[in-house]
């Protein structure tokens, strides 16, 4: 088994790997019960997958020139993958596109309760605006 | 050996594309289908680097460079304008509590 061989198999093995966290990515989005757990799933091959992939490209052909041409592809879906799962993440809490009895933690609502709080109590006394931390008169939430 | 293991990843993204054309299909709201859309992007992508790879040449490399570049401007495009119209269908009691949601309508 010579070098070439085992360079031949290393890359198939990537794209397994690759095409296995596709079908994983493809089984979450069936059997997971909401959009956002769907998009849990749904983010694995995004990048590891494309990793994985561009690896057995790239120990496919053997060059550094194939190799300077895969580096923008991982760069741009590393810069634009996290763009839409955040796009995405805040598109399913504001249309409640979730099961809030299997979350543990939900920290936005308290920071959502808290902002509309104060904001109901600056529309009370405008004045009194001195309690601190974030009490924007307009009620803006940082989402 | 290497033959089959080609043959393995190919069965797996048929069966990756066709669970994600299931959940557009099916999709209870569009969120749902837009995740679906954009896993069964990803897997084409991926399909196209398999190709790649397999039959030995390097030709398909701008248009991965252009999907991974541009695939996000649909998600987010489309995830601007759900936020106000699509209510949750299915295991969701909650009401949106977010002040601008309420103020802009």
């Amino acid at each position: 088994m010579t070098f070439d061989d085992v360079l031949d198999l290393l890359a198939a093995v990537g794209l397994l790997l690759g095409a296995f966290l596709s079908l994983a990515a493809g089984v979450g989005l069936v059997r997971f019960p909401d959009a956002l757990s769907r998009l849990h799933a749904a983010t694995k091959p995004q990048i590891l997958g494309l990793i994985f992939i561009v690896a057995a490209i790239a120990l496919m052909s053997r060059s550094w020139s194939t190799l300077l041409a895969l580096a923008p592809i991982l760069v741009f879906q590393m810069l634009t993958a996290p763009i839409s799962a955040h796009m995405v993440g805040r598109a399913g809490y504001r249309t409640g596109n979730f099961n809030a009895d299997i979350l543990h933690v939900d920290e936005l609502d308290e920071v959502i309760e808290r902002a509309t709080r104060d904001s109901a109590d600056g529309a009370a006394a405008p004045s009194g605006g001195a309690s601190g931390e974030r009490t924007d008169p307009s009620g803006a939430v940082p989402l | 050996m290497t033959s089959i293991l080609y043959i393995a990843a190919t069965i797996l993204f048929v069966g990756a594309g066709l669970l994600a054309l299931y959940r557009i299909v099916r999709g209870p709201s569009i969120l749902d289908r837009l995740i679906a859309s954009d896993v069964m992007l990803t897997t084409l992508m991926l399909v196209i680097g398999a190709d790649m790879a397999i039959n030995g040449h390097t030709r398909s490399i701008p248009v991965m460079l252009v999907l991974s570049a541009i695939a996000t401007f649909a998600t987010v495009s489309v995830t601007r304008y759900v936020s106000k119209q699509d209510r949750a269908i299915t295991g969701v009691e909650r009401q949106p509590q977010d002040p601008l949601a309420k103020g802009d309508s």
